[in-house]
């Protein structure tokens, strides 16, 4: 039977129910919740602050750390084990290559800014979620930014191109793409784009003109949550 | 052409605020093209021809001639370095630090010892924001007793209100004596220091709003009578703040028996 019909309903470029706020760790300098669907994540932003180990530093500019994690219970039953896993460890860079061409830490040398995002509650779309947050918590915490990085996945199912798939939609027993990107909201910059699976390239760039429409929800979002913040 | 946003409104980084040459690019802006865009969280002000952006949350930026408060982390050859809430150590030299005649073979620690926090003022900011400290000018000295508070820098101002009006407001109701660094750091002593602290963390939650002074006189209620003898009773207790003032009199207090003991020594 070919895939014709979302699981859930769903238009083809309709994205999961969102939901973001900002500033909800008063401990860290900046924070904030993601939310898209089932998917949650949290961001929390500390510093610029001193470095360690001391031979990380760089006296041109401050770094950018992150720190990408699933919480035990996330799944769907299966235990995750918690820390640093090669999974775990490849988001986290992702994550900061996405980030690093709009932060801007040249007033910062020698520092560092730490980013610790935890997913309560996982349904594919993670890295994309973490992204979405991080970026709220950088600008929540006064970190000097050039543009605001908004990040949604888009992929195909079978015949059909859409946005932001979910969990059981990657698992559908048929040839399945799911292409994460991250776009930069002024520029329309791309600064993630990965792939999973096999498209053709007349569906790739429909992909990411859906990409492009949903990261525009997305920003819509993130700048709602900030305001928000300060006109309660 | 012209301005994109209104004056006082909310930008994120990344929006646009103004379009053509008619405007220039301040504080926490920038220009690419011909148009001029926000850097951080903020409120957009506009003074003549430059926008620029007030920030709503960010790290202390240290600036010559602020006074902050920090804690000596560790006693160098000439000198104390000292935690000042940044990303970075600060300097202070001994020279600086007291104008009595100190021998070359004086130990440090008997002026200021490790975890002795201290008001000081900014002299010097490099380029590598390396900080340059003094404690030469009235009102600058070591804080002994009390607690210290951490708010965000950026409140500061509206915690001193215009030419002091909040602080001593607060001051004058609650009794309490009280410092604040521009740094963030807030040292309460006496007086009903929690209500003193309460007001202060009002204040910093609703800094962007309106009417301010009038809402902290009613938090604070009428002006209570307040005896010099509390002063020093509220200190003693352990307090919830987070640095309690006791380690800091501990490491001042070993010194001194050591010096004590020495001069027996030698007559041995």
């Amino acid at each position: 039977m070919a895939y014709t019909k979302r699981m859930d309903g769903r238009a083809v470029d309709e994205l999961r129910p969102m939901e973001a706020k900002a500033g909800v760790i008063k401990n860290a300098a900046g924070s904030a919740s993601f939310k898209i669907g089932k998917t949650w994540a949290i961001a929390a932003v500390y510093g610029p602050r001193e470095i360690y180990p001391k031979f990380l530093a760089n006296p041109t500019k401050g770094i950018l750390r992150c720190f990408y994690s699933m919480m035990p219970f996330s799944g769907s039953g299966e235990r995750i084990r918690p820390g640093r896993s090669r999974r775990a460890q490849e988001i986290s860079l992702v994550m900061k290559n996405a980030l690093e061409p709009v932060v801007d830490l040249s007033a910062f040398p020698n520092a560092v800014v730490d980013i610790f995002i935890e997913l309560p509650q996982t349904d594919a779309g993670t890295r994309c979620a973490a992204i979405s947050a991080a970026c709220i918590a950088l600008a929540d915490a006064g970190i000097p930014m050039t543009d605001m990085v908004s990040s949604v996945a888009v992929g195909q199912v079978q015949e059909m191109v859409c946005a932001d798939l979910t969990y059981n939609e990657e698992a559908y027993e048929a040839p399945v793409s799911d292409i994460p990107i991250a776009m930069l909201n002024r520029t329309k910059e791309i600064t993630l784009l990965q792939m999973d699976g096999e498209i053709s390239k007349e569906d790739l760039i429909k992909a990411l003109e859906i990409g492009k429409k949903a990261t525009g929800q997305v920003y819509e979002l993130q700048v709602k949550a900030l305001k928000e913040k300060f006109n309660e | 052409m012209g301005l994109l946003t209104e004056e006082r409104s909310i930008v994120v980084p990344g929006e646009a605020l103004a379009e053509g040459m008619d405007f220039l690019p301040g504080d926490s802006t920038y220009r690419e093209a011909d148009k001029i865009y926000s850097k951080v969280l903020g409120l957009v002000m506009v003074s003549g021809r430059v926008i620029r952006i007030t920030p709503l949350a960010g790290p202390y930026v240290p600036k010559i001639g602020d006074k902050i408060i920090g804690t000596v982390k560790d006693i160098a050859f000439s000198g104390w370095r000292v935690d000042t809430g940044t990303a970075y150590l600060a300097m202070l030299n001994v020279r600086d630090a007291t104008s009595r005649f100190i021998r070359k073979e004086e130990d440090l620690s008997k002026i200021l010892g490790i975890g002795d926090t201290i008001v000081v003022k900014i002299t010097n900011v490099t380029s590598q924001n390396l900080i340059d400290l003094t404690m030469k000018d009235p009102g600058l000295r070591r804080l002994q007793g009390g607690r210290i508070i951490k708010i965000n820098s950026l409140k500061v101002p509206r915690v001193i209100g215009k030419k002091g009006s909040m602080i001593s407001l607060i001051k004058e109701r609650t009794g309490t004596e009280i410092t604040i660094g521009q740094n963030g750091f807030v040292w309460l002593h006496g007086g009903d220091e929690y209500k003193a602290e309460q007001a202060i963390k009002l204040i910093e939650q609703k800094a962007h709003e309106g009417g301010l002074t009038n809402k902290i006189e009613e938090f604070l209620g009428p002006a209570k009578k307040f005896q010099a003898k509390p002063s020093s009773e509220p200190a003693e207790k352990p307090s919830s703040g987070f640095k309690p003032a006791k380690p800091a009199e501990q490491t001042n207090a070993e010194p001194t028996s050591e010096s004590t003991s020495e001069p027996t020594n030698t007559e041995e």
